[in-house]
């Protein structure tokens, strides 16, 4: 009996990729969107004040972070991007989770939660730093605010999508509430929530630059108002920008790392 | 004496169609089951086969009527009873042998004890090398069998199993017939399965019962010719072909052709 079956198909396996498989076509991505871009200022004769060319930029890229001028602003605004992912993530899960068990909940809340969300948050956030003050908070409540929808409706839509029949399997079983939950509706939803993180973490990027605008004393998004105001440094501007372009592309690998090893190998 | 295995007495049970016209899926139906007998449920598509074994199992309620387990009225799921479904219904995100454990950590028994019954039930399966494949890595044979280990985890008394090996191919299906009949030989469990094969019936039963079309309730009983133990051989007999005739001319005129409500609304009283 056994031998009768093999495994299904005799498709390659789809482990691991070849470190030049990964690395080379991201390499050749890199080069050519420089070249691009110093391609541009070389054609256009743009000055250093419109449109700095990528030598430029990297040296006040490492200047601003070895001169300590980039450094505590990226740490405020790293402070505030992750604490304010983690408040709004977390209250995305427990209200996606309230919707899915709650119809009644959802009648009612959904309205809210949709008019909040189609608020700009750039229009908002004045108000918030009125309220919350100038420091961290405002910062937190804002990115909580961006992070929170796409993880709630993510959630929602995960808990939701569990097949019928696995849920009458656990029915079958006696499994209880709380089992059904832990065992087939989260497992089942994650793909979908780690689909709402990956969203949430680069918009808690946007959501701590735009509370800076707003008003704050430190964090990449005062970088930046200072590098185009009264420093005039447009090539530190730049340097701010890859800086959160970075921070956003670290996030984001890091939440795909997550997920892989939480979601697995489902085929 | 021992009571049957299980007592289905009157039974009754009734769908809402999604039109809101009510559908009678079984009525008046009656059905008793030996301990340790095999018994397959055959009838016309809607003659409400899937509803029977629900009924039994505890997935869905009946109407009217008595339904007992072992003497105990049903009332929900039946630790005593394993179910085995159409699809193998297996949790994508688990390898088999989490899987075959399922149950056993649902019933709050400890890891290395959940394990390695696991570990034996896939050997008894002839799996025991595909401990730790996905479900999505498995053949649709080997799904089902890690499926059948599964549902024999709490070593339950009745197995009940609706049209276990029906998406399988017709080779691999009579001898998934003949392994779960060697299975049950080692199990000693009351099996019911319910089949769309009239060969199938035959070769795994003690008795076949035919349903009659909409409302289902049993038209005849069919005791197999066939001894015990079985082997493929039994399926090119003379005698499994008399008793197929027999099976055959029961279920008369091709029946309704719609599907039985239980598998089309789900478990649910069809909520809109």
């Amino acid at each position: 009996m056994t031998g009768s079956a093999a495994f299904e198909g005799d498709r390659p396996a789809t482990g691991r990729r070849s470190v030049t498989g990964t690395v080379v076509p991201i390499a050749i991505g890199a080069v050519l969107f420089l070249a691009a871009w110093q391609l541009i200022v070389f054609v256009g004769h743009y000055p250093q004040y419109i449109l700095p060319d990528p030598p430029t930029v990297f040296g006040r890229f490492v200047s601003a972070w070895t001169d300590g001028t980039m450094g505590p602003h990226a740490v405020v605004t790293v402070q505030e991007v992750l604490l304010g992912f983690l408040v709004g993530a977390g209250t995305g899960l427990l209200v996606g989770y309230v919707l899915a068990r709650s119809r009644m909940a959802n009648l009612v809340l959904s309205p809210y939660l949709v008019a909040a969300q189609s608020t700009p948050i750039l229009a908002l956030a004045p108000l918030l730093i009125l309220w919350f003050g100038p420091g961290l908070l405002s910062k937190v409540v804002i990115c909580a605010l961006i992070v929170f929808f796409p993880v709630a409706v993510s959630t929602l839509v995960g808990l939701r999508s569990v097949d019928p029949r696995l849920l009458e399997l656990g029915r079958s079983l006696r499994a209880s509430p709380r089992q059904v939950l832990l065992t087939l509706e989260i497992p089942a939803a994650l793909p979908s929530i780690m689909g709402g993180i990956r969203v949430g973490v680069t918009l808690a990027v946007v959501g701590a630059i735009i509370g800076e605008w707003a008003g704050a004393e430190r964090g990449l998004g005062v970088l930046i108002n200072s590098a185009r105001g009264f420093l005039f440094d447009i090539p530190l501007m730049f340097a701010t920008l890859m800086t959160i372009g970075l921070l956003g592309i670290f996030l984001y690998g890091l939440t795909i790392v997550v997920e892989r090893a939480l979601v697995g190998d489902r085929g | 004496m021992s009571p049957p295995a299980i007592r289905l007495a009157g039974v009754r049970r009734t769908f809402i169609a999604p039109d809101k016209t009510t559908l009678v899926a079984l009525d008046g139906l009656d059905l008793e089951v030996a301990p340790n007998e095999v018994v397959a449920v055959i009838g016309p598509n809607g003659s409400g086969k899937s509803t029977l074994l629900r009924i039994a199992g505890g997935l869905l309620s009946a109407d009217a009527g008595t339904v007992e387990i072992e003497g105990r009225p049903v009332t929900g799921p039946d630790s005593a009873v394993g179910f085995v479904f159409q699809e193998p219904r297996l949790l994508p995100w688990r390898n088999a042998l989490v899987n075959v454990a399922y149950p056993l950590e649902l019933a709050g028994i400890p890891v290395a004890d959940r394990e390695a019954r696991a570990h034996e039930l896939l050997r008894l399966v002839g799996l025991d090398g595909f401990a730790a494949a996905r479900p999505h890595r498995l053949s649709g044979g080997m799904r089902q069998r890690v499926a059948l280990a599964r549902a024999l985890a709490l070593r339950p008394s009745v197995l009940l199993l609706d049209e276990p090996f029906s998406a399988l191919d017709a080779l691999t299906r009579e001898r998934f017939d003949i392994e779960l009949l060697a299975l049950w030989e080692k199990t000693s469990t009351t099996v019911v399965v319910v089949t769309h094969s009239i060969s199938e019936s035959v070769l795994l039963a003690d008795r076949v019962v035919v349903l009659s079309a909409r409302p289902g309730r049993v038209a005849t009983v069919i005791r197999s010719p066939l001894g015990r133990p079985r082997s493929l051989a039994d399926l090119g007999s003379a005698r499994l072909a008399e008793a197929a005739a027999n099976v055959r001319a029961a279920l008369g005129r091709p029946g309704d052709p719609d599907p039985d409500p239980a598998t089309v609304l789900g478990p649910a009283r069809s909520s809109p």
